[in-house]
This record gives structure tokens, C-alpha cells and sequence, in this order.
């Protein structure tokens, strides 16, 4: 320790050009962003003070609620089947019972490396009622065509999206966190008497605890900022997915298709604000559960 | 890495040995779990085959041949040669973009972190504590959020619409300063660092040479995920980007997906086999990239999800 205090003057040096670089490309946004949502632009008199006029007029937008709204039905629906089957894959996987367990982990896991975009514009065509599989077969059979892009199941197909791309991903990290757990655990459970089923519960699930929190929280910020699969999808179904069908895609036209900057800001600020208010609220709940 | 040293500090850190399976000795297959595992196996890869099939067809035996088979004309090279010469070359243009801003970021981002990460774990200095915890706060904040206010700040200061401003938000990675700080914590002994200056090596030779070499495989990590990253970025070149020549293949392929559903008949209409193409084409250098790599995402995923 002594020695490491003798090189203090060189921590900061090291921490430097991170900090910097946060500073203008983080917090210096997010200080802008405030900013700007204090202010209007009208037709009269150009930019004026507003206070928090802006912030009234968001909370009571009903494009913006119903946006939030469906971001929030998407994560409280998509979220848990999402990380429900990478846990299940996760523990099959460590369970040693596979044949195949190498191909079928990296298999599961390669749409991760699959640009958003590229994801969104296959499955697009693939739900699509003209060359899509799925309304090839369906005539072929003469079933009714399944009608993947219209307003009724639109949010299940994004969902479907979403949980292609990222169940390996989260797969990966349990399945890490996983092979971590010392052996002898496993083998103190087994002595007493506990079998594959009852490991994973009693064992396996608990030390997963902090892995389940990273996935989980990485699933609130992709979930509420969701913006990429709705609009690629909206090119092929604008009817179905309006300029303010989730909150960044609201916030997105806003600043580039209305011209509304300090509108924009205000709503960028609130969602990210929102973000930052489930993913403490998640973390606390978690925590309160384990110190009953 | 030539040393054997990252190698085994990857071992430990990340992954402690355990080569057997976790109930016991005796390989106990299970036919039934394979075969559940395999149907979603298929189902991660059925779009995938798709595309590949796909990619064959012109943009009639899209609409005329069933979806998950070849047609009789399969055309590959006619696609990749039409994707590459469309609109006068534009789509190698899009790659090489795509290929600058991801390793300008990747290596970037890595080494700011992997400094910023190794300064946080081995040096006590005032506002260490605050500095940290503040950079750790904002991992829950939304880079789309961000990504607005950046472009109002940004055309402030006439960034918007070059390379930088799609290089320059990609490089502070705070996830990744938190996970190398503590790759450093446990791979950097102390003891060595000491050793190093009663030898009267200088701070920055040390986190050169001896430092840089034990953080490589975490190093690599954040490489990897700051490349895959900006990679698929969209919603920030999106909004950053006008001229066309300095799209990634992300925006790109958006905008001739765009031409290909607005066009109807004609000409635009054969844009979607060049879209389909162009989608296969762009995935393949990561998904090889990932495959051959794919050591170190189970082990940097698993520092990140193990210590909290």
C-alpha cells in the first residue's frame, strides 16, 4: 500500500483521457440536453425561457404515454420469456447432458452478431404476406396466411425480433457465470442426497444472482430505448407503426422530421431520466428480495 | 500475445478449470434434451438460412420460389457482383466505412478503458472513489438517449456529418471501464508493479510493456464488444450521417431497403435481391470474426457478470 501511495500522482494521469472523453461525449450532452428543455422556440419572439413548460406538456402528451406505454408492455412481456429460455439454455448447457453442447451454444449465440438492422430487414421479409415462408406454407396448405405485420400482432413481432438477437447473448453470460461455481458444491449436493433438478434450483440459481441482474439490466435499457427493429419495419408497414410507436422513435422524429429540438431534448431527457429510475428500482427491489 | 502469462491469468480470472462435466465423471447423455435443444437451435438459425438461400435468387424467384429451398436459377455471384456495382460502387464503400469506424472505436475505446480501468484499480488519488462511481452510474444511461443531445451538440460544433461523429461517442465505453478495472485488479499483481519501479522503470513504461500485456485478454474483450458495437450501430449514424459515401452498411442497406419497398415495379423492385445480398454479405466477416474469437466473450462476459 505504501508504495501505491508514493505513485499517486500517476493515477490520475491514467484515468485522464477516459474522463475527458466522458466529461464532453457523456455529461456534456446530458448537461446540453437540460438545457435545451427549458426553452421553446416560437414564431414570435424566437427562443424564450419556459422553465419546465416543457416537461408539463411531455407528461401530458398522449403520443409520448402511449409510446412509453408500449415499451413498458414489450419489456414486462419480451424481458422474461427472453431471459426465462437463455436461463434454461444456459443450464442445459452446464448440465453436461448434451451431445452437440459446442455447435448448438455458439449456434444459439451467433444472431448476437447480427447487425440490428440486417436482423429486423430478415425477419421482415420472412413475416412478409408475399415471399415469407411462413405465407408460402400457410397457402400451400390452404390455411389462413398469418398476418405478421398487422396492428394486432406487430408488437409480438418485434418481440420475436428482439428475443431472436439477444437470448444467446444472455445464454452466454449465465452460461458463464456458470462455470464459475467451485465443483465441490455440486458434488456437496449430490452427497446429500439432491438430484440434477434440485442442484439447479438450490445451487445453481442463487449463484447466478449477480449474472440474472447484468441480463436484466441490460434488458431495461434495450427495451425502453427500442428504436432500430420498429423502424425498419415501419418501411414495410407504415400503416401499423406510427413516427411515435415507441418513445425514441418519438423523440427521433421529433428532432429531424418536426424541427421540435427543444422538445426532442426534453423527451430524450425523460426517457434516459425513466431508464435510470426502472433500472434503480429493479436493482433495489432485487436486493430488498435477498435480505428479507 | 506471445507470453503464456494472459493465458493463464484468462484461466483464473475468468474461467477456474473445470473440465469435467458438473455430475460426475460418467458422460450421461441425454437424447431427449439434445433433441429440444436442437429444434431451437434450428429456430437461431433458420433466419440465417434464409438469407444464405436467398441470396441466390433473383428478385422474380424471390416471389416465385418457396422461400426456404434454392430455385432453379441460382445466381450468387450474379448478386454480389450486381450488390457491388449498383449506384457506382457504393456498397464497398459503405464496408470500408463500416470497417474504419468499427476499428478506429474498437481500439480506441479499449485502450482508453483498459488505461482508465488500470489507473481506477491500482492508484489511491483524490475523487478516485466519485470518479468511478459517476462513470459507473452512467452505464444505465441510454446511448439513444444520448445520441440526440450529442447530435444538437455536435451541429453546434460542426461535427455532424463526419467520420468523428460516429467514431467519437463510440469510444467512451463505460461497461468497459468497468470490467477492466476489474480484469486489472486481479491480473496485476502488485507485487510486480513494485518490483517494476525499484527497477526505476518509468509509470508509462510500466503500463506499456508488463501492464497492457497481462489486461490482453480482457483488452481483447472490450475490443471485440466496442467493435461488434459499432459494427451495427444504426440509430447514431442514422441521425449523424447525410452524405451517402459516409455510410456504414447499416444505414446503407436501411436506405436501399427503403428504395426497394417505395419503388414498386420496375427497376427498384430488383433492389431487395441486393438488399438480401448485401445483408448476407455485410454479417459474414463478423460472424466469422465471432466464431474464431468466441474464447474470449464467455470469458470477459463472465468477469463482468460473476463480480459484482
Amino acid at each position: 500500500m505504501a508504495a501505491v501511495r508514493r505513485h499517486r500522482s500517476a493515477g490520475p494521469l491514467f484515468v485522464a483521457p477516459f474522463l475527458v472523453l466522458f466529461l464532453l461525449l457523456f455529461l456534456a450532452p446530458l448537461g446540453y440536453a437540460a438545457y435545451l428543455s427549458l426553452f421553446q422556440e416560437r414564431l414570435i419572439g424566437g427562443t424564450v425561457f419556459v422553465g419546465l413548460d416543457n416537461y408539463v406538456q411531455a407528461l401530458g402528451d398522449s403520443q409520448l404515454l402511449h409510446g412509453v406505454g408500449r415499451v413498458a408492455l414489450f419489456f414486462v412481456i419480451q424481458v422474461p420469456v427472453m431471459l426465462l429460455l437463455a436461463l434454461l439454455f444456459a443450464l442445459a448447457l452446464d448440465s453436461g447432458l448434451l451431445r452437440l453442447a459446442r455447435v448448438i451454444r455458439l449456434g444459439i449465440f451467433v444472431p448476437y452478431a447480427v447487425p440490428s438492422v440486417v436482423a429486423a430487414l430478415m425477419w421482415g421479409y420472412l413475416y412478409g404476406p408475399d415471399f415469407g415462408p411462413f405465407a408460402q406454407l400457410s397457402r400451400k396448405l390452404d390455411l389462413p396466411v398469418p398476418h405478421f405485420l398487422s396492428d394486432g400482432w406487430m408488437l409480438g413481432s418485434l418481440a420475436n425480433i428482439v428475443t431472436w438477437e439477444f437470448v444467446g447473448y444472455n445464454m452466454i453470460i449465465l452460461y458463464a457465470a456458470l462455470r464459475t461455481i467451485p465443483h465441490e458444491l455440486y458434488e456437496a449436493a449430490a452427497m446429500d442426497g439432491a438430484g440434477a433438478w434440485r442442484i439447479a434450483w438450490s445451487v445453481k440459481l442463487p449463484a447466478l444472482r449477480p449474472a440474472l441482474m447484468l441480463t436484466l439490466l441490460f434488458s431495461v435499457i434495450g427495451s425502453f430505448q427500442l428504436f432500430n427493429e420498429p423502424n425498419l419495419l415501419m418501411k414495410i408497414a407504415p400503416a401499423v407503426i406510427s413516427s411515435s410507436y415507441t418513445a425514441n422513435l418519438y423523440a427521433y422524429s421529433l428532432a429531424f422530421t418536426g424541427n421540435q429540438v427543444n422538445y426532442a431534448a426534453t423527451v430524450s431527457f425523460l426517457l434516459g431520466l425513466l431508464i435510470v429510475i426502472v433500472s434503480y428500482g429493479v436493482l433495489l427491489t432485487a436486493n430488498r428480495r435477498r435480505t428479507p | 500475445m506471445t507470453t503464456t502469462a494472459p493465458e493463464t491469468v484468462a484461466t483464473t480470472a475468468a474461467e477456474p478449470a473445470r473440465t469435467t462435466p458438473a455430475h460426475g465423471p460418467s458422460a450421461r447423455r441425454s437424447t431427449p434434451l439434445t433433441i429440444a435443444m436442437l429444434a431451437a437451435l434450428a429456430y437461431f438459425l433458420l433466419p440465417l438460412f434464409w438469407l444464405l438461400i436467398a441470396s441466390t435468387k433473383s428478385a422474380q424467384d424471390l416471389f416465385d420460389s418457396f422461400g426456404l429451398w434454392f430455385s432453379h436459377t441460382p445466381r450468387l455471384l450474379t448478386n454480389i457482383k450486381e450488390t457491388f456495382t449498383q449506384d457506382n460502387g457504393v456498397f464497398a464503400r459503405w464496408l470500408l466505412n463500416t470497417v474504419v469506424y468499427a476499428v478506429v472505436s474498437a481500439v480506441g475505446a479499449a485502450l482508453l478503458a483498459a488505461a482508465g480501468g488500470y489507473g481506477f484499480a491500482k492508484f489511491r488519488f483524490r475523487g478516485d472513489r466519485i470518479a468511478f462511481n459517476l462513470v459507473l452510474g452512467a452505464v444505465m444511461v441510454p446511448t439513444t438517449a444520448l445520441a440526440i443531445p450529442t447530435y444538437l451538440l455536435f451541429a453546434k460544433a460542426g461535427l455532424v456529418n463526419t467520420p468523428w461523429a460516429v467514431i467519437l461517442p463510440s469510444l467512451v465505453n463505460p461497461f468497459g471501464l468497468y470490467l477492466m478495472r476489474i480484469y486489472a485488479a486481479d491480473a496485476i499483481p502488485d507485487s510486480l508493479l513494485e518490483a517494476a519501479r525499484i527497477d526505476g522503470a518509468g509509470e508509462a513504461k510500466i503500463f506499456f510493456r508488463i501492464a497492457l500485456r497481462l489486461l490482453a485478454p480482457g483488452l481483447v474483450t472490450v475490443l471485440l464488444f466496442t467493435l461488434v458495437a459499432t459494427w451495427n450501430n444504426y440509430f447514431l449514424p442514422l441521425i449523424m450521417l447525410n452524405d451517402t459515401s459516409l455510410y456504414p452498411i447499416t444505414v446503407g442497406l436501411s436506405s436501399w431497403a427503403a428504395q426497394a419497398q417505395n419503388g414498386g415495379a420496375g427497376a427498384s423492385s430488383d433492389m431487395i435481391a441486393l438488399v438480401v445480398t448485401g445483408s448476407l454479405i455485410s454479417i459474414v466477416p463478423l460472424v466469422a470474426a465471432f466464431l474464431l474469437l468466441q474464447r474470449y466473450w464467455q470469458s470477459g462476459l463472465a468477469t463482468g457478470g460473476v463480480k459484482q
